[in-house]
């Protein structure tokens, strides 16, 4: 242990007494982990005992396993010794309302274009802003309590609703079930608690926007989303970051529960600082998503756009329970000068007539790598269950490289499993007869680029498929020639 | 309009123009022949400005401006149009989007206030059923899984929309039937203006049965060989292009 239990105690009793400063100050810790750190983070959170234990057992696992190998990524080795675990910004307690917040940390997220205002009323999205790692404003909570939907941070799910996240976390991802899971389990910040009672349509679109901002400090998000019998969702999930030095580690587990006729559909547009032309100072991104489709026609569907990071190390799988459930992903991930992915997703079809569809489109441009690793798993149990995956990949100039790795395992002979893949470039011809036609090299890339990666972007929200592919326009920009 | 001279024009490094020389007034029909490898299509793609073409000598002037200086989209904001021999796919890329953004780009370039969407629509309509192409095509992407036919038609719709001062058609015949043929030539025929000029570059004189050139020019060996009126379309008809070639050798 580097620090004393009771010294960490003592600091960070102290640095609470500083109260409310600007500009900003964060509380942070020191770097490090081990157990002391974990007792802290829970203490700064005001956790019940339970919680704590849950975060040593995790924290106890994770030294017993080793870093996984198996994908395609290269990076230096992380050094978890060298990572702050716990910042938040300062004020003690948690704002009521937006005059409570920060007018500094307002105007950060106003440059970030990240609209907690009216506007966002008019069109109806509820954001649970996550600013480094502890929620600092949620609005549209009263209509949201009114249909009896419970959105918080989960810090404040801990607190308030006890039952409900010890009956659902660490359920649909264990903390034994990764590398990364684990260490999430183990420090995790903060995040989002979701709950949609019995037969209730959420009333808007829920969304929460994270952001990266104190220098080295990991980012542990954890979140939970529970559709009760009948009740449908679909929540949004934003990132940016600034610029950056050093790598930061990113380890998010969001865990979904949908029970019977339940729905829930979540979308997450991914644009992290993805480190310099030589790769320096990206983000490493290494998420586990998963969703449980509990119930008997239950419904989960991952949309995800991906542009950011260094390294993306992510599978939103769906673990498909119930009869006559239904697990889709789509996804459209970006790499460009030195970065890295490898994603895809997981369909554990184990009930009845389980249907699945994969669309993926991975776009590699410079010395970009993409990899598609899906696995589509039919159990014994599967009658009649049917899986659809769509692997397209699109090259721009000669420098990259995109990967599949599809794993496809049938113990059921009456499931039916399709694997469809293609790789184009982007051509010279191609871009000379739209010039030819009067656009710009960059219009005509952008336009065959959100051609390709259509099918995706129309199962996004209508304000984030725009977002997205102006996104895709921008990040790509001088990608091309 | 446009004025080339003593155009030359290496691809990795092999001469293949070697010294066109070609002036096109408004309101005339040039047709450009010559047997495969002449440089018909080389010509097309240099005055349109793809890259690979490296030009070697001489100069061209279109619209009283240096051509060759003009990046290719400039070219085409300028009016210039080149029809493909190949139309290029664009998987995804709604048809109408395509055309719309097409329009639109060379509108702005030209200080012009983009068309709305209800104007654009009733006017590709018009247009769509003036070169007989089916309106389902419209919402199809760019050219993808079109017939022949079909990708030639949309061709001919797109230079229809953007109403081109010069038109260059590259072997816009080839490949066809005979109908398709004729509607094609009757889209181009459409086109002719005392404003506009076209510039038809066939391997085959059939086309000229439907399109009434102006003047007539035989391209072999990278150079312009023999020029003259359609009557001369009907003497190569009957004797090939050797005897020309002979001649020129001579």
């Amino acid at each position: 242990m580097s620090v004393p239990e009771q010294q960490m105690d003592e600091l960070v009793r102290s640095e609470y007494k500083q109260g409310f400063i600007t500009p900003i100050e964060s509380d942070t810790l020191p770097p490090g982990l081990d157990e002391g750190v974990i007792r802290a983070i829970s203490e700064k959170k005001g956790e019940p005992e339970w919680m704590l234990e849950k975060r040593l057992v995790a924290y106890r696992h994770w030294l017993t396993m080793p870093e996984p190998q198996w994908s395609s990524l290269h990076h230096p080795p992380i050094d978890f010794q060298s990572i702050s675990y716990f910042s938040s910004p300062r004020p003690k307690d948690g704002p009521k309302n937006l005059d409570e917040v920060d007018p500094e940390l307002l105007e950060t997220y106003e440059k970030l274009g990240i609209p907690i205002d009216e506007q966002k009323a008019l069109a109806g999205v509820a954001v649970d802003a996550v600013f480094d790692s502890v929620s600092v404003a949620t609005t549209f909570r009263k209509p949201l309590a009114e249909a009896g939907v419970l959105f918080c941070s989960m810090s404040e799910a801990i607190r308030e609703y006890p039952d409900l996240v010890r009956q659902y976390l660490g359920k649909v991802v264990p903390h034994k079930d990764n590398y990364f899971a684990a260490l999430n389990s183990a420090v995790f910040s903060d995040g989002t608690f979701v709950y949609i009672p019995r037969g209730v349509r959420c009333p808007m679109e829920l969304s929460t926007y994270f952001r990266i901002n104190e220098a080295k400090t990991g980012q542990f998000e954890r979140t939970l989303i529970v559709a009760e019998a009948g009740s449908h969702v679909s929540y949004l999930e934003g990132c940016t970051a600034p610029m950056r030095d050093e790598n930061q580690l990113h380890a998010a587990v969001v865990e979904l529960v949908a029970l019977e006729d339940a729905r829930i559909k979540y979308s997450t547009v991914q644009n992290w600082y993805p480190g310099d032309a030589q790769g320096r100072g990206g983000i490493y991104n290494f998420v586990t998503k998963r969703g449980d489709c509990r119930g008997d026609r239950s419904h989960i569907s991952w949309t995800q756009v991906e542009t950011g990071s260094a390294i993306t190390w992510k599978y939103p799988s769906c673990i498909l329970r119930g009869k006559d459930s239904v697990g889709e992903f789509y996804s459209v991930a970006v790499t460009k000068g030195r970065q890295q992915a490898d994603t895809g997703t997981k369909m554990i079809h184990i009930g009845e007539n389980t249907r699945s569809t994969i669309v993926s489109k991975g776009i590699s441009a410079m010395q970009g790598s993409n990899a598609y690793r899906g696995l589509v798993r039919m159990t014994t149990g599967a009658e009649n269950a049917r899986n659809h995956t769509q692997c397209d990949s699109l090259l721009i100039g000669d420098r990259c490289s995109a990967h599949t790795y599809p794993y496809i395992e049938v113990k059921n002979p009456t499931a039916t499993v399709e694997h469809e893949a293609t790789t184009s470039k982007v051509g010279e011809d191609q871009l000379f007869y739209c010039r030819q036609r009067g656009l710009s090299e960059e219009d005509a890339v952008s336009m065959i680029i959100n051609g390709f990666c259509k099918e995706v972007f129309k199962e996004l929200p209508m304000e984030f498929a725009v977002e997205a592919q102006k996104l895709l326009a921008v990040s790509l920009e001088g990608a091309v020639g | 309009m446009l004025r080339i001279r003593d155009l030359r024009t290496s691809v990795e490094g092999k001469e293949i123009l070697k010294g066109i020389d070609l002036e096109v007034k408004a309101g005339e029909v040039h047709a450009v022949m010559g047997p495969n490898g002449s440089g018909k299509s080389t010509l097309a793609h240099v005055l349109a400005g793809r890259d690979g073409y490296q030009v070697t000598g001489g100069d061209v002037e279109f619209l009283g401006q240096d051509l060759l200086d003009l990046e290719v989209e400039e070219r085409a904001h300028k009016g210039l149009f080149l029809a493909m021999q190949y139309p290029v796919e664009l998987p995804g890329v709604n048809n109408l989007t395509f055309l719309r953004e097409s329009l639109n780009a060379v509108r702005r370039a030209r200080g012009e206030e983009e068309m709305d969407a209800v104007g654009f629509m009733k006017l590709v309509r018009r247009k769509a059923d003036e070169v007989k192409l089916d309106h389902k095509l419209l919402k199809r992407s760019v050219n993808a899984g079109f017939s022949g036919g079909e990708k030639k038609r949309n061709e001919i719709l797109q230079m229809a929309m953007l109403e081109p001062r010069l038109a260059i058609l590259d072997e816009t015949d080839s490949g066809l039937d005979i109908d398709a043929l004729r509607t094609v030539a009757d889209g181009v025929n459409m086109m002719r203006s005392p404003e506009r000029a076209l510039i038809v570059v066939t391997h085959y004189q059939r086309l000229l049965e439907y399109i009434e050139p102006d003047h007539l020019h035989v391209l072999a060996g990278g150079r312009i060989v023999h020029s003259g009126g359609k009557e001369l379309a009907f003497e190569l008809e009957e004797r090939g292009y050797g005897w020309l070639l002979e001649e020129n050798a001579a």
